[in-house]
Formats: C-alpha cells, structure tokens, sequence
C-alpha cells in the first residue's frame, strides 16, 4: 500500500445562498486508503462527497487529484466514480448491461465487456447466471453487489461511496460491510465512504474523519478516535462515554465538578492533568471503568450507589449515581459479571491510560 | 345483500353503458356495414358487394393515403424533436415556472382550430400581416408561404404541439436524477446520457406521445384545405368529399375502414414495440 497523497483539498468551501454548507476545510487521503467520513444528517458529508464527485462544484478551495487540479471538472470526465445511496442502478437494463455501462461509454468492444462483466459477477459472488437477469429482479444485496461490480467495471482512481448501505437490513448489512473492507483489501483500490454509522465505518476504514456542521471535527484511526476524541461531541458521537468536567489543583491532582475524582499517581505523566486553575473534560469509556473491591487501588476513583443494571446481551450496563447527583454508566462483559446488588454502595475506579483529557473545551477559571 | 349491490352498480351504469354504445360503437358499425354496399346507396338493405375497395387502388386514393401518414410522419418526427427540450425544461429544470407553459399551451386549446389556423393564413397569405409590412417597409415581400406541403407540416406541429409536449414531459419525469448523474459519473457525456438513459426511461412517454399526434396528424383534414389550400389533397378530405359531393356513402365509408385499419395496426404496433411493464420496472 503506497502511502502517497491520492486526494487533497485546500480549503474546500461550498456555499448555498446564504447557508454555508462547507468551511473552508482541508484533506489528504492516501493511495490505496479505506477513508471514511462520518456525521450526523445535515453535517455537510453528502455535500462534501458531491464536491468530490463532480456533482457539484466548490464555492471556493482546490481539489487536487494526484498532480492534477480537479474541482471544476464535470463528473464525466473524472477518473473516479461512485456507489450512489440509492445504487442508481439502470432499471430498463440487464445486470450485464449495467456492469458493461462505462466499459461501452468507453467504446469496449462487446466480447471483451462482456468477459469484464463476467469476472466481476465473480469477484462479487453473483452467479453467472446473472448476466442476463433484469436488475429490477434481484434483491437489496444483491442490486448492491451489481452497483459495486458497475462502479469497479469503471476502475476508478477513487471510489466513493455515499451511505449505500443505509437502506439495507441489520444482518446483510454486517454481511455487506465485511465483504467491502474484504474488496477493499483485494482491489487496492482508494475507497472514500460515506456514512451516518460509526459502527459501520469502525468495522471497515483505515482512517475517519468526523464532520459536524461542515466541519471535520477529527481525523484519524478509529482506535484513536475512540479513545482520544478531541471534543465532547466526537467522544459522544463515538458511543457510550462518561465525561466529567474537572478542575487542576495544586500538586496535579483534579476537582471534579459534579464528581470527586479523588487522583492517585502518575495522571499528570499520561497528560490528564490539569494545570492548576484549568478547567476540562476527563473522558473515560463505560467499558474501563472497574468495580473496585476494598483494598485495591486506581488512577481515579468515584464513589456512588449502585442504582440500575441492563442486560445488553453479552454485556451489562451499570449505572452509579455519585454523592453529587452524577451518573456514570459502567460496562462489563456477561462473565465479569459484578456481583452486587442495587442500591449498593460501590467504588469505582480507572486508570490514568484509558481516560482522556478532552481539550477542546479547556479554558482556565475565571 | 351483495347480489343487490351488483344489480344496482349495474343499473347505475347502464345509462353510460348506453350512451358509449349509441355514440361511439354505433357509428363506427355503421360506417363498418356501409363500406360494404354497392355504390352510391343510401341505406343498409342491399347484398354486400365489397365494390368499394378497389377504388382505393384504382382511383388514386392510396395517394392521399400515403400523403397523410407521410405528412403525419414528419410532422410527428419534427413535433418530438421541438418538443423534447421544452419537455425536459418542463420535467427537470423549471419548476414552479412549468405550470405558466402548460397553463399558456392548454389556453391556446380554448381557441378552435379552425379560427387559430385562418390566423395563420391571415399572418402569411400575399399581402397579409408579415408580407405586407416588408412590402411597404422594404418594397420586397415573402411570395409563396402558403399553399405548399411544408407549411402544411408547420400547421400539424403548431396544432398538435400539446398533445406531444404533455406525454413526453410526463415521460421524462420519469428518468430518475440519480439515474442520469450515475451515467455521467461513470464517463458518459450529455449525448451518451440521452441515448442510453433518457430515450430508453422516457419510452413510454415518448410512445404515447407520438402515437397521439400521429393519429391525430394522420386524420387531420384542416391543416391541408387552409394552409395547404387544397395543394395535396389527404385521405380524410377524400373521406369527406365522397360522403358530401360525391353522393357515395360506400365509398367514403370504406375509405374510412381503410384509414381506421392502418391507423390501428400503427397505433398497435406502436404500443407492443414497447414494453410499458417492464420499463416501469415491474417484474415478470
């Protein structure tokens, strides 16, 4: 996998009327890379990736592909292309003729198409047989694999994708998902997806980038999305968190407000720490927060009641009121199973390494 | 209780039932049974004798036949080749602004053909609107803009404009956006885009547009007597002649079944050259 630059934008801005759509905003994404933009609906990713396309055009920035500037050039003669959300299939056309459309727009002569055709009804696992079936009769993931085979029939510099699983049913999504991450490994080609699931784009990237009101808020792998949100909305967007807003005191350890995180060690080492009189946002994922029995020690540790326990099949969500009011919600594997009741009074403890200091919000107190 | 609600649906029916029977299907069996009595009776108790279909072939009405699909085909190539753009615009890109074209295109329909035909005659005819202003402006006027086979073709796209424009613009809001962007995405160029997605979604809207304005042009008698001045004389104006002048029911009503026949076999075959079905996307 070469790591040369494949893509890059130059403050990329897109604006409609009066509403800007896109700030001025900057990219790279890598040859051969599984790139995945993440947002909420209205974050601007499908405004973004219609920019990329060609489907529309940027307000103001640059868009270079390799060594060559692209943001004015129509769709047509771009050498990527896209799955769109809706597939956009050809329904008055055969599912061979569908896979053949870029190869005949390119002059290919049939034969040669149709063995083109053929060997990515393979790649895909589509029966043969397939050919010749009418696209309007084949199922969801089936239209999906045929978008695919089309889209790659055109091989394309870059391929995007714009949430084309979305309409598609819990199972053969998953199924869907593993078996694009696979295609993407097979094919070395760049992949640019799109989505609103961070599950989805978890499962599949190398790298994410999460957008919010037209920006990117982040981007990075999904490891280090997860466990180092630059802000509160990325930590939340990302699943299940606890964040408690804390101030330094002296001699590095943390007031917590809402909370007393009582420090214990090396947090100011991990860059958790505070400088005394700032104030920020401690993050700490349900799933590392431990039930401390008497004796044992931690980085951090809270105290609370015990008030509420759900079966999240193979886990269980705990959730612990603190003396102040707060709630923390805790996650345990079914066979880490803790063994107290509600309305027990627990202790809950975390080490520095899997909490996080979000300093997106840090500011001192005035 | 049901077998009631049967009886009554079939009453309450049966005036319009009556009605379609003694308006439409009459006069067409009529016209059937006349094509077949000898020359020039007037009623319907005589031995059929079918001698009035020969005269198609011996007296030269097979012209005026080939005249009026001939005619009837130009003008309907040329109303699809005017009409797509607008229709496109009506379809894709206008918006609000489409409903100002149709509401002016169905207004011009509340004047009768006749009147807004003698209309063009009185803007083109020697010495009319545009013939005198350039006499009297540059002394040189336009000689000849009536009374010859083009203008007649100008009168069945000006007269049957509608009756393509609605159908395709129908037809071509058919063709999915996504559709049409995923073609340019994988290379196509606009031409590309046109021929293999537009013309193929739009089929059935193109079909039935074309089919009514070439019916329609293919029976029109108005366009060839006014504009056309009786230049080129088209098989209704023959229909017409027989029944009037001529004094020969027989002979106009088998020149009708005549017309009736091709016309049908064209409309016929027209619908089956597409499938309307599948392009909708409906399965098998």
């Amino acid at each position: 996998m070469a790591s040369d630059t494949i893509l890059t934008l130059k403050q990329i801005t897109k604006k409609f009327g009066s509403f800007t759509a896109l700030h001025p905003t900057d990219l790279e994404i890598k040859d051969g890379e599984f790139f995945t933009i993440v947002g909420p609906s209205g974050s601007g990713k499908s405004t973004m990736i219609r920019l990329l396309v060609g489907i529309d055009e940027p307000t103001s920035g640059q868009i270079w592909l390799r060594n060559q500037q692209i943001e004015h050039m129509p769709a047509n003669e771009r050498p990527t292309c896209m799955v769109f959300q809706s597939l956009a299939l050809f329904p008055h056309r055969t599912v061979g003729q569908n896979i053949e459309f870029p190869l005949k727009i390119r002059g290919v002569d049939p034969s040669e198409r149709k063995a083109k055709a053929l060997e990515l009804l393979e790649l895909l696992r589509l029966p043969q047989g397939y050919y010749s079936k009418r696209v309007t009769q084949c199922s969801g993931g089936e239209k999906q694999r045929v978008a695919l085979a089309r889209a790659l029939a055109f091989d394309p510099e870059i391929l995007f994708f714009d949430e084309p699983l979305s309409a598609l049913d819990y199972r053969l999504r998953k199924t869907l998902e593993k078996e694009l991450k696979e295609l993407h490994a097979r094919t070395g080609t760049t992949f640019v997806y799109i989505t609103h699931s961070l599950e989805e784009a978890m499962v599949m990237s190398d790298r994410i980038a999460i957008m919010k009101a037209g920006r990117f808020e982040q981007i990075a792998t999904s490891d280090e999305i997860y466990a180092k949100p630059v802000s509160r909305f990325v930590a939340e967007f990302m699943g299940e968190v606890n964040l408690f807003e804390v101030e330094g005191t002296s001699c590095g350890s943390l007031h917590g407000h809402g909370v007393e995180v009582h420090l214990n060690g090396q947090a100011s080492e991990l860059g958790c720490a505070l400088e005394k009189g700032m104030r920020g946002t401690l993050m700490v994922r349900p799933e590392f927060v431990r039930f401390l029995n008497p004796g044992d020690t931690c980085d951090y540790v809270v105290r609370g009641i015990l008030r509420a326990e759900f079966a999240l099949g193979s886990r269980i969500q705990y959730e612990v009121e603190t003396s102040s009011g707060a709630r923390l919600t805790i996650e345990k594997l079914r066979e880490d199973r803790f063994m107290g009741s509600v309305d027990d009074e627990v202790t809950l403890g975390w080490d520095a390494e899997n909490s996080h200091m979000i300093r997106e919000d840090l500011h001192a107190t005035a | 209780m049901q077998q009631l609600d049967r009886k009554l649906g079939f009453f309450s029916a049966l005036p319009m039932f009556v009605v379609l029977a003694v308006s439409f299907l009459a006069p067409l069996v009529v016209v059937v049974l006349f094509s077949v009595m000898p020359q020039k009776v007037f009623d319907l108790a005589h031995v059929p004798d079918f001698s009035s279909f020969p005269y198609f072939f011996e007296q030269g009405y097979y012209k005026s036949l080939l005249w009026s699909l001939g005619l009837a085909f130009c003008s309907t190539v040329i109303l699809f080749i005017v009409c797509w753009p607008l229709a496109y615009g009506m379809a894709k890109v206008f918006g609000r602004f489409t409903l100002v074209i149709t509401i002016a295109v169905v207004m011009s329909l509340f004047v009768s053909e006749n009147i807004r035909l003698f209309g063009w005659v009185l803007t083109l005819m020697k010495g009319g609107l545009i013939d005198g202003h350039l006499q009297a402006w540059f002394g040189v006027g336009i000689d000849g803009a009536l009374y010859n086979v083009p203008i007649i073709v100008f009168g069945l796209v000006y007269v049957y404009f509608p009756f393509m424009l609605f159908p395709l613009a129908q037809g071509i809001s058919m063709v999915p956006d996504d559709a049409r962007q995923a073609a340019s995405d994988l290379g196509a160029t606009r031409w590309q885009i046109l021929k293999e997605v537009d013309l193929p979604l739009a089929a059935p809207g193109i079909m039935v547009g074309s089919l009514l304005s070439f019916v329609l042009a293919a029976g029109a008698i108005a366009e060839s007597k006014l504009l056309g001045g009786q230049k080129i004389i088209v098989i209704a104006d023959e229909v017409e002649t027989a029944f009037t002048y001529g004094q020969n029911w027989p002979l106009g009503s088998a020149l009708a079944v005549i017309l009736i026949a091709v016309i049908g076999g064209f409309a016929i075959f027209g619908i089956n050259l597409i499938n309307i079905d599948q392009i909708m996307g409906k399965k098998r």
